[in-house]
């Protein structure tokens, strides 16, 4: 029973990799730009549609698929931040979200019309039924495992580019104070921009990723979106490793939830969240 | 072309309101006298479009106002729609007295998802809301007396109570339904007007000067929710009356109780009393000519309401604020004369 549970926990874990993958790209958004996404999700979604039209219409392998969708993602985050999220972003809270609100209807819609409502799942090629055999009986499949390492590396390489380079420097001093940014002269609105590029580039990173492990519908983008809002809410504003750690958090609630009951994992995520934002409001590592 | 005189038509702006006024009384009319002149069908859809009026008032209330913009809306109205099953079914208050609770009870789940609602950061409020009504969804789904994820019929015992046969109840409903939505806007109206609502009106024009001038922001917000909650939860009843079924993704559902609710508002025009108003009116119009285009009318409906933040936050009744000189209901007070 106990092997049970503690294979529950590294399920989780690992699951929280790719919780975390979703929500690296928010935790962003949300620590340089200071606004939520509600849209996040859909575009993760959206992605994944991208990559399924790429890999079974045009049978372009998958890794080839993302490697390609990756760069059309960062220009699409520019673009976004350039010519729609920029207008409204002084205007306050109520403009962005409703602008991203807008954004995440039109997108599930658009891709119900295009697509219709069945449940996709994308074909990795042999690496998902993969698996680790570890003592105790549990098995660790490799996809899980690739994605986890690969999470792990992806918030260090952006702690490392936010903290260490010039553009993060830059990204940092817009974020901190506009005003002072644009009066020694940076340009905000590029710099924003390029943020939300850089955003682009995970949300289509973690498209890769989840559309070979779960199964997605056009409608999925708002239960993604909730999962990585908690990610961030509990990591604490601006903090990439909390959002890693906010991600394993919520995976392990999900994991175990799901071995009381199975309808029991989405709730067991939320009640976990619930219960530690009102524990601790500002997050586990709060800049 | 040199004879034309430059002929200064004398037109009063103040006219446009008297005539907007007219057009509302208009309609007030045509609202009490509906079960007459209107048949079965129109009047369905007539209590249908006073619910989502209900939820939209409470909607502005709270986004417009109170700066709480939330998209977890839907969750009170399920919360309506399950505690009017409960004590219609489970207990022998009665039908109507059923109602009234289902009201009560939002109004007492109003107050823990307040500790996480005033406590979240502005950019956080929204999503957050969402998470809580997502939890309620999936919290009734687990109650097997609520039949589980499938959901339960009205027993016909307790449909029977609003009517013999089907003409009798739907005007039944429609009758409470127009009672729920007057009381709402009134109800809203007098808190706009006293000290509470100018301090909020002070809020959403200026947020520091009115904090300045000693307006109780975090007081007046927690007033809105509490204020809008009882609401959310009546039209929940009403809804299951029409509905006569309750359901986790029917009496939750987050498209019709919260997407189009925000699409109403943005359109119709945020932050102000006629806003909703006309807001209902248009989302019936795209309703009734676009829904054959099933996905797509969503489309439309997203497109133009960020259209319209872009272009006029203050929506329809903000565009048409730029010719009309008054507000149609005078929520703020006029400043006295000579001042």
């Amino acid at each position: 029973m106990a092997g049970a549970w503690a294979n529950q926990i590294i399920q989780g874990i690992l699951l929280g990799g790719l919780y975390a993958m979703f929500a690296i790209g928010l935790s962003l958004s949300v620590g340089i730009m200071r606004f939520v996404n509600i849209a996040h999700g859909d575009l993760i979604v959206l992605v994944s549609f991208l990559l399924l039209t790429l890999t079974t219409r045009l049978g372009v392998p998958l890794l080839v698929a993302t490697a390609i969708v990756v760069p059309v993602a960062f220009v699409g985050g520019y673009l976004l931040q350039r010519l729609l999220l920029q207008r409204v972003l002084g205007q306050g809270v109520l403009s962005i979200v409703l602008v991203t609100f807008g954004l995440s209807v039109i997108i599930q819609n658009a891709l119900q019309g295009i697509y219709g409502a069945d449940t996709r799942l994308i074909q990795g090629g042999g690496i998902e039924t993969e698996t680790i055999q570890l003592a105790g009986g549990i098995n660790i499949g490799m996809l899980p495992l690739a994605i986890f390492v690969f999470a792990v590396a992806l918030v260090f390489a952006l702690d490392l580019l936010l903290y260490r380079t010039r553009l993060g420097a830059r990204i940092r001093a817009v974020s901190d104070d506009v005003a002072s940014a644009n009066l020694v002269g940076l340009r905000s609105a590029h710099i924003y921009a390029v943020a939300m590029g850089i955003v682009g580039v995970t949300v289509a990173l973690s498209a890769g990723f989840m559309s070979v492990w779960t199964n997605f519908d056009p409608t999925s983008g708002p239960s993604r979106l909730l999962v990585a809002f908690e990610a961030v809410v509990l990591g604490g504003l601006g903090s990439l490793w909390g959002t890693l750690a906010g991600g394993i958090i919520v995976g392990i609630a999900q994991s175990l939830g799901a071995q009381v009951d199975a309808g029991w994992q989405l709730l067991a995520g939320h009640l976990v969240f619930l219960a530690v934002f009102l524990i601790r409001p500002q997050g586990l590592f709060p800049k | 072309m040199t004879g034309v005189r430059n002929v200064t038509f004398q037109f009063d702006k103040r006219l446009l309101v008297l005539i907007g006024r007219g057009v509302l009384v208009l309609l007030a009319a045509m609202l009490v006298a509906a079960p007459w002149i209107f048949d079965l069908a129109d009047l369905q859809v007539i209590t249908e479009l006073l619910c989502l009026l209900v939820l939209a008032v409470m909607w502005n209330l709270l986004a417009g106002y109170a700066d709480i913009v939330t998209i977890g809306q839907h969750g009170f109205v399920g919360i309506g729609c399950y505690a009017f099953y409960a004590f219609a079914v489970f207990t022998d208050v009665g039908p109507y007295a059923a109602i009234l609770l289902a009201g009560l009870t939002t109004l007492v789940f109003a107050l823990p998802a307040m500790i996480v609602v005033f406590r979240l950061r502005a950019a956080y409020l929204a999503v957050g809301t969402w998470v809580l009504a997502e939890v309620m969804m999936l919290g009734a789904g687990k109650i097997d007396a609520f039949g589980a994820g499938l959901g339960i019929s009205l027993p016909v015992s307790v449909v029977r109570e609003f009517g013999g046969n089907i003409a009798e109840r739907f005007t039944t409903i429609y009758w409470m339904a127009l009672i729920l939505a007057v009381t709402a806007m009134a109800a809203t109206y007098f808190l706009m007007r006293s000290a509470t609502g100018i301090g909020l009106t002070a809020m959403r024009d200026n947020e520091e000067a009115a904090g300045a001038v000693g307006v109780n922001l975090f007081r007046a917000r927690v007033i809105c929710f509490l204020w809008a909650a009882p609401f959310l939860g009546l039209a929940g009843a009403l809804i299951t009356l029409q509905k006569l079924r309750i359901a986790p993704a029917a009496s939750f559902s987050i498209i019709d109780w919260t997407v189009y609710i925000i699409f109403i508002v943005v359109i119709g025009g945020v932050g102000s009393f006629e806003g909703p108003v006309i807001g209902t009116f248009v989302f019936f119009l795209i309703r009734e000519y676009l829904q054959s285009w099933g996905v797509w009318h969503f489309i439309v409906l997203g497109g133009v309401s960020i259209a319209m933040v872009l272009i006029e936050p203050r929506g329809i009744w903000g565009l048409l604020r730029r010719v009309v000189p008054g507000d149609l209901i005078p929520v703020s007070h006029r400043p006295p004369r000579g001042s």
